[in-house]
């Protein structure tokens, strides 16, 4: 690959490369990468190091975890062997982030299974490219009793949702959906027709 | 004072979502078909937040109305309200197949701000269709409708070479000519053309001819419909040069049996 011309310090090769490397980066254009590399040029040695350090361990120390397929350092993950939590329910999420979002509001204590995406018709992903064998093959005998979606409610979340429905309501598990309606903070003259409906059905006793 | 512009810095369209992109932190970049300015993309900022006005609005395969402002390279969404969500659409996950894939074919023979309202008025109409529930014939009643709006209709009544009559007997389908050959056409001709059986023929004959409504009530046995659903798809793939996404995930579905609507 060809290095860009960044025309503040051409000639000095390990910035130009450091400041290439972080314009890769999601979010960061040649500014800020230039920035950051000025930084990191004033970082004492050991600081320095650790960040190198810890950009490789995120890559040679992270793996999936065998059963839920969230990212963790040991396999099976910590959630998966921890035994005071619930072993019978498993909440199915898009992402890892998702996970962590639902551990930090510390509602739910049972088991999870990452997916890796949804399904998207439109942009060419399937349910194969997805980690939805391996939920199926976690629930063959398991005594898991209850499935929980916890999926976007976007259309792929909702494709995703009921795809899945297909596939696991033969198995007769207890199968449930998190509630969908207006969120906290919001207004309800902008809620759209979808949600305001679902709020409406899933009215509660006060 | 801004110097007065030709075009206003807001305006309204009506619009379904053809798809949509994430953007950003939480951006969403939208694909548009549009009645009058055809297929556009606009930006809804913070659309992916809960709490977000736009959300529900900007989600693909909704009907809705939005208030623009032009921006330099793309244009923002401001206001938007939905005309009709299409609810029915995402409680069936056939239901959704069929009608993403509808949504993919208009995104894919539409360029970008070529405005056809007849376009517009059939995905609409499809829409709605496919909400309360289609046969797999109907699909193939969109796609000759697609075909035909956007200049690619198959000739089917004459020899799409000679514009001799065709005769009953063997029957070939040309995708570079665009039509059915008589058997003298078909000879030597690169590459082969496909051969059609007389009832796959006269079913699109059927389905391109007849009224639109009339056309989505023709039945097709599973082995004519299975010669319908590969002739339409190699001569939109011919056309195209790819397979669309979503056909994909219909084939998957019907694999799985999960596609009632065979």
């Amino acid at each position: 690959m060809t290095s860009r011309n960044f025309d503040s310090l051409p000639t000095v090769e390990p910035v130009a490369r450091l400041i290439e490397e972080l314009n890769k980066l999601p979010g960061i254009g040649p500014k800020t990468a230039q920035r950051l590399t000025y930084h990191v040029i004033r970082l004492p040695a050991e600081e320095a190091r650790a960040l190198a350090q810890a950009v490789l361990d995120v890559k040679e120390r992270v793996v999936f975890c065998s059963r839920c397929y969230n990212i963790t350092d040991k396999d099976p993950c910590a959630v998966c062997t921890d035994l005071r939590r619930d072993q019978t329910r498993i909440c199915v999420v898009e992402e890892p982030l998702d996970v962590l979002a639902l551990e930090r509001v510390q509602v739910y204590r049972g088991m999870y299974h990452v997916l890796h995406g949804v399904i998207s018709p439109m942009h060419g992903v399937g349910p194969d490219d997805l980690r939805i064998r391996e939920l199926l093959v976690r629930l063959q005998g398991s005594g898991v009793q209850e499935v929980v979606l916890a999926l976007n409610p976007s259309l792929e979340g909702e494709a995703t949702s009921m795809y899945l429905q297909k596939l696991i309501a033969p198995l007769g598990i207890r199968l449930t959906r998190l509630a969908r309606g207006l969120p906290a903070g919001s207004e309800l003259e902008y809620a759209d027709e979808v949600t305001l409906t679902r709020a409406f059905e899933g009215r509660q006793e006060l | 004072m801004t110097p007065p512009s030709t075009k206003p810095r807001l305006f309204k369209v009506e619009a379904v979502v053809l798809k949509q992109y994430p953007l950003g932190e939480a951006d969403r970049l939208l694909v548009l078909y549009t009645p009058e300015l055809g297929k556009l993309r606009a930006v809804a900022k913070g659309a992916r937040r809960p709490s977000s006005k736009l959300g529900g609005h900007v989600e693909p395969l909704v009907h809705t109305r939005l208030l623009l402002a032009r921006g330099g390279s793309l244009d923002v969404v401001s206001q938007a309200e939905a005309v009709h969500a299409f609810p029915g659409l995402r409680e069936d996950l056939g239901r959704l197949a069929q009608a993403l894939y509808c949504a993919e074919l208009v995104d894919a023979f539409t360029p970008d701000e070529q405005a056809s309202p007849p376009l517009f008025g059939l995905l609409v109409e499809a829409l709605a269709t496919m909400e309360e529930g289609a046969e797999a014939v109907f699909l193939h009643c969109f796609e000759l409708r697609l075909l035909a709006l956007a200049g690619y209709q198959p000739q089917l009544r004459h020899c799409a070479e000679c514009e001799g009559p065709i005769e009953p007997g063997q029957h070939w389908l040309s995708y570079r000519a665009g039509g059915v050959l008589c058997p003298r056409c078909a000879q030597g001709v690169s590459p082969p053309p496909a051969p059609v059986s007389l009832n796959a023929l006269k079913s699109l004959r059927y389905l391109q001819e007849q009224p639109y409504g009339r056309a989505q009530r023709l039945r097709l046995g599973p082995e004519v419909g299975a010669e319908v659903r590969g002739l339409l798809r190699g001569y939109i793939r011919y056309l195209l040069e790819k397979d669309l996404k979503s056909t994909e995930f219909l084939d998957h579905l019907r694999r799985e049996g999960m596609a009632p609507w065979e």
